[in-house]
């Protein structure tokens, strides 16, 4: 859903408190109460998302948080990559999943998530708006392994109700893991993020780990401490109102 | 979501003291991994005392038939002579890295558990295995992730040379067409004879020696390696 047609869902819904409360005053009453303006605000259901980046060496682009419908799963295993996905996977930059089919909300992190760190992002949502969250973000240090979650349920979750996930990394299939000098977007090289080409399998699945200079790929930028192992982040969903 | 949905239905499963009804099964297994097939799968559903393999256990010979060779008759056999029921091969043939199989169709009748295996190719022992999960009683979608494990039966050389016989060393073959030769083995100093995780594959980047014909570029591996999608209806 676009900015408008979110304005618009509101506006609806602001007409029909007005309405409700119109209809209340219409009473036998000679003397009417004075009118007071109504407070006219849809009751939000609210959200904090907790993600920690538990690898040693692979600190993580901006966080994506997305709320979209319940159809409109951000990636699937054994399937293509979308291009905004690729995007996000190959450079970490996530400004495109804001245009997917189905999504009404992007939040995103304040920066890169450090090794070790935590961040805490709030998401208010409509009750409307309410369907599936999905949390994505890139291993910086490699050609396309991002991380995260699709289509977690969220009507599942009752006020204070929280779940823990603990999430593998994925290769978005969509750049071969050269691990060549160039190109990988991270401060192991500071290369190249995305480009058009696909050069891999083309269908998103489990990354099979980097290998690194130190363990045998001669031409790889990376070192040891850039290897990983799953799972590579939690996330913590917890509804708060 | 799965995994909270999975432990609800289990624990309302143990609560329950209804016997299990029958349940049609609609089953998918995708394959997580980068280069890697699995030969043909086998998915059985069985009583709650069987089982086709059990981590910390020694393989069965019908399991290690299957680990080294790929060969799943034994176990399908041993399932059905059970009274179980069984999906076997139900991608016909390999199923190739990144690669899904879907729609596949398992009436449990009254068996309360569900187990998965294939060999992960090419590797020596290495197999992709779901161990006796409890079906769930209430209809729904349940999604979770299995594990490579290796059935300790043969040491991991990693040298490709058809030895897919039960007890012949090496890795029958590298189905992309992607493995090395030549190699002189890696020198696997295990001595663990039982189920365990596997520690997944080394590999090196010389295809025409080195110590493994396998390639670290394409067939390394970080579990989970699949994911199973199990609608119960």
């Amino acid at each position: 859903m676009n900015y408008l047609t979110d304005i618009f869902k509101r506006s609806a819904m602001a007409l029909v408190a007005i309405a409700t409360i119109g209809l209340a005053g219409c009473s036998d009453n000679d003397s009417p109460a004075p009118v007071v303006p109504p407070v006219v605000s849809p009751v939000m259901q609210d959200y904090s998302v907790t993600v920690t980046n538990l690898t040693a060496n692979q600190p993580m682009s901006p966080i994506a948080v997305v709320a979209h419908t319940s159809d409109s799963k951000l990636w699937s295993t054994g399937m293509a990559a979308s291009v905004a996905l690729e995007v996000l996977a190959e450079s970490g930059d996530n400004s495109d999943l804001a245009d997917e089919n189905g999504v009404n909300e992007l939040v995103i992190g304040a920066g890169i998530l450090v090794p070790g760190g935590a961040e805490t992002i709030s998401l208010s949502l409509a009750p409307a708006d309410v369907a599936d969250l999905s949390v994505v973000t890139m291993l910086v240090n490699t050609n396309d392994a991002f991380t995260g979650t699709t289509g977690f349920d969220l009507a599942a979750l009752a006020v204070d109700d929280t779940t823990t996930l603990r999430v593998i990394a994925y290769d978005a299939g969509t750049e071969a893991n050269s691990e060549a000098k160039g190109t990988i977007p991270g401060p192991a090289d500071g290369g190249e993020g995305f480009n058009t080409d696909r050069d891999d399998n083309d269908k998103v699945h489990g990354h099979p780990g980097v290998i690194s200079a130190d363990d045998g790929l001669a031409d790889s930028v990376l070192s040891a401490a850039h290897r990983f192992d799953n799972p590579v982040m939690t996330i913590k969903i917890t509804r708060t109102q | 979501m799965n995994v909270n949905q999975v432990t609800k239905a289990l624990l309302l499963g143990s609560l329950a003291s209804l016997p299990a009804a029958a349940a049609e099964l609609e089953i998918s297994v995708t394959n997580l991994t980068h280069g890697n097939y699995f030969t043909p799968i086998l998915i059985a559903a069985h009583d709650m005392d069987s089982h086709l393999f059990q981590a910390g256990e020694m393989a069965t010979p019908a399991l290690q038939k299957m680990a080294e060779g790929g060969d799943i008759a034994d176990l399908d056999a041993a399932v059905t002579g059970a009274g179980g029921v069984t999906a076997a091969n139900p991608a016909m043939g390999l199923l190739a890295p990144s690669a899904r199989v879907e729609s596949i169709m398992l009436d449990s009748g009254d068996m309360t558990h569900l187990s998965i295996t294939a060999m992960v190719l090419p590797t020596n022992d290495a197999f992709v295995g779901l161990d006796a999960w409890k079906i769930p009683t209430e209809a729904g979608r349940y999604t979770f992730t299995l594990n490579a494990y290796d059935a300790g039966t043969e040491a991991n050389d990693e040298i490709i040379n058809g030895g897919g016989m039960v007890g012949t060393p090496g890795i029958p073959a590298a189905p992309g067409g992607d493995g090395g030769m030549n190699a002189t083995g890696i020198m696997d100093s295990s001595s663990n004879d039982k189920v365990h995780i596997h520690p997944g594959v080394l590999g090196d980047t010389d295809l025409s020696a080195g110590a493994s014909d396998l390639d670290s570029r394409i067939h390394r591996w970080l579990n989970p390696v699949a994911r199973v999608t199990v609608v119960v209806k």
